[in-house]
């Protein structure tokens, strides 16, 4: 069907976020390349493909739905919990094992989603929080399930497909993680840019106004939060698939905070901050920890005041033209 | 006639002030009714009930007949009743086409779309066209809210609103900040709303009311003063006297 010449205008302008940027090929294209080239990395690799999908699910609360949170790692932790007993006690596929992940995640997700409806950030903020802190309690309690702070081992997850078998260098967990978060990311960016992503955008801006066009916000609210908790709770799954083990820092405060620095580093709102910023983080850590191991926490703060204090885009801006050639980016 | 509007007994406290006083007011099918007062009067407070912005303390607000008085605002908008704040509303960084096309979208029932491109669907591309053309933004669809001029922001407000195709229409002060020469374009547009949208103004601008206005209702500390045809609340001595004796500042 061919529309009249200003409607097929419009349209085109309505697609223009949507569009991909040449950017995000190079994007992808370095991923991908890195599965190649870059064989003796797979293990911090793989780990930075966890970080940055269970960043990427903090981009959809933080910077699309408007909501903080110092609590996003009760998802993860229990999609970390959930792929353990899926591969324990009922299969060793990985994928199913990612379902189970998923499915903790986005139940708990949803279940607490109704508590951040109302109030201020900070209000929203703390009950996040207490959130997650009663989750790691649990967890801690529950040793017979969790191994406690032992953790959980004893995982013997099968190859993926069926066919790849997960080994010591990290090849097959970094290819499959990876994968992962590649089809997570398209899905996540085709939401994004749909009419129920465009909604959650402007209840963002002025939910005053998205109340007042018929968006009904508290509904919108639940649905984001619930699958950006499926998307946590996957890469909780994918970690403990990928390192065989599971112990009680899946749900630790650190972890919540943590994913807060990534996106802060990366900057919210075009899905690929908390990417780049988990890449970074890292990679940061990594390194740091190696030079100077009982200072990361140094640097890491250190980081931070100056990411907070001396902005983001303006030390973007020094970094170059990278991000503004990202979609969505300011 | 039939009442598409109506409020009994509205009343919102805030604290020890009464700023709307057992307000029974009716709106007929297809109105174009104005809504006046002095600074304070409680003319916001007022739209803001019947929205459901704000909850009423006493009192109960019929749309079409039902009860809505307990609705989320966002519940009726879906049943015909929308609005333009006074103070705009707008997504700054969203720009009028996608605006206008969101609240298209929700009425279409788009917000349970999560898979197709926003705009992929051509009714709402035509429709959300049809919309800029009548409120005078095609040549600016494309710009972010946040950097139209203000006039266009106005409309942009009066656009979003008219693009939930409410069978209610309020507008809260429309013209409030445009400068004097696109008033009265603006009042226009708003008057050349098909009639099965039933309009109340509110509007400080007397000569605004007047051009615009066949019913008007006076607001005077938070309780109906007056009401009546324009003819008559423009002859009545006492709203000159709280009224439009004060107006000459505004
Ligand atoms: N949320 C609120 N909390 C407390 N008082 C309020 C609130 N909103 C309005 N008021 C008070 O209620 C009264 C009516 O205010 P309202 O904004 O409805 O007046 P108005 O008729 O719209 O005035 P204007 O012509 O200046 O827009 C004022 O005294 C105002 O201070
Ligand atoms: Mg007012």
């Amino acid at each position: 069907m061919s529309l009249p010449e200003p409607a097929a205008d419009a349209a085109r302008l309505l697609g223009r976020r949507a569009r991909i940027r040449p950017a995000e090929w190079l994007f992808w294209a370095l991923a991908f390349a890195a599965l190649f080239l870059l064989p003796e990395r797979h293990l911090i690799l793989n780990s930075i493909a966890v970080q940055a999908l269970f960043a990427l699910s903090y981009d959809l609360v933080l910077g699309f739905a408007g909501i903080v949170s110092l609590g996003h790692a009760a998802f993860f932790g229990v999609g970390a919990y959930a792929a353990g007993l899926m591969t324990k006690f009922v299969t060793g596929d990985p994928l199913l094992g990612l379902a189970a992940a998923g499915l903790a995640g986005g139940v708990v997700g949803f279940a607490s989603s109704f508590l951040l409806l109302r109030g201020s950030d900070l209000t929203r903020l703390m009950v996040s929080l207490g959130v997650a802190l009663i989750l790691a309690e649990i967890a801690n309690k529950a040793a017979w399930l969790t191994g406690g702070t032992d953790g959980f081992s004893g995982m013997a997850v099968g190859p993926v497909l069926g066919r790849y078998a997960f080994d010591i260098f990290g090849h097959v967990a970094f290819a499959y993680s990876l994968c992962v978060l590649f089809v997570l990311f398209v899905l996540a960016r085709i939401v994004v840019h749909s009419p129920f992503g465009l909604s959650v955008t402007a209840l963002h801006h002025n939910p005053l106004r998205a109340r007042a066009v018929g968006v009904p916000v508290n509904r919108r609210l639940v649905a984001m939060y619930t699958f950006a908790a499926i998307y946590a709770g996957i890469a909780g799954g994918l970690l403990a698939q990928t390192t065989q083990f599971v112990s009680l820092d899946v749900l630790d405060f650190n972890r919540s905070a943590d994913v807060l620095l990534m996106l802060v580093i990366g900057g919210t709102g075009y899905l690929y901050g908390g990417m780049i910023g988990a890449a970074l983080f890292v990679l940061a850590q990594d390194q740091l920890a190696s030079l100077t191991p009982q200072y990361w926490h140094f640097w890491i703060g250190l980081a931070l005041v100056v990411l907070t204090l001396v902005g983001r885009e303006r030390f973007a801006k020094r970094l170059g033209a990278f991000a503004r050639l990202l979609p969505g980016a300011r | 006639m039939a009442a598409v509007l109506e409020t009994i007994g509205l009343t919102r406290h805030f604290g020890g002030l009464v700023a709307t006083n057992a307000v029974s007011f009716r709106l007929e099918q297809g109105a174009r009714h104005a809504l006046i007062g002095p600074n304070g009067a409680g003319k916001t407070t007022f739209i803001n009930l019947l929205t459901g912005v704000l909850s009423p303390s006493e009192g109960k607000i019929l749309l079409e007949g039902a009860d809505v008085t307990t609705l989320q605002p966002d519940a009726r908008v879906r049943r015909g009743l929308a609005r333009t704040f006074q103070i705009n509303q707008l997504f700054a960084g969203l720009t009028p086409l996608e605006t206008i096309g969101l609240a298209v979208s929700e009425r279409l029932g788009g917000g349970a779309d999560w898979w197709r491109r926003f705009g992929a669907r051509p009714a709402l591309v035509t429709e959300a066209i049809g919309i800029a053309e009548r409120f005078r933004l095609t040549d600016v669809l494309d710009r972010k809210t946040a950097e139209l001029p203000y006039g266009k922001q106005r409309l942009l407000e009066i656009a979003v609103a008219f693009a939930c195709r409410p069978r209610v229409l309020l507008l809260d002060e429309p013209a409030a900040g445009v400068p004097e020469a696109e008033r009265h374009d603006l009042l226009a547009t708003v008057a050349a709303l098909p009639r099965d949208v039933s309009v109340l103004l509110i509007e400080h601008d007397m000569d605004l009311v007047f051009s615009f206005a066949e019913r008007i209702s006076v607001l005077v500390q938070g309780a109906l003063f007056r009401e009546g045809t324009a003819a008559e609340v423009a002859a009545d001595p006492a709203v000159r006297a709280v009224y439009l004796g004060e107006g000459d500042d505004a």
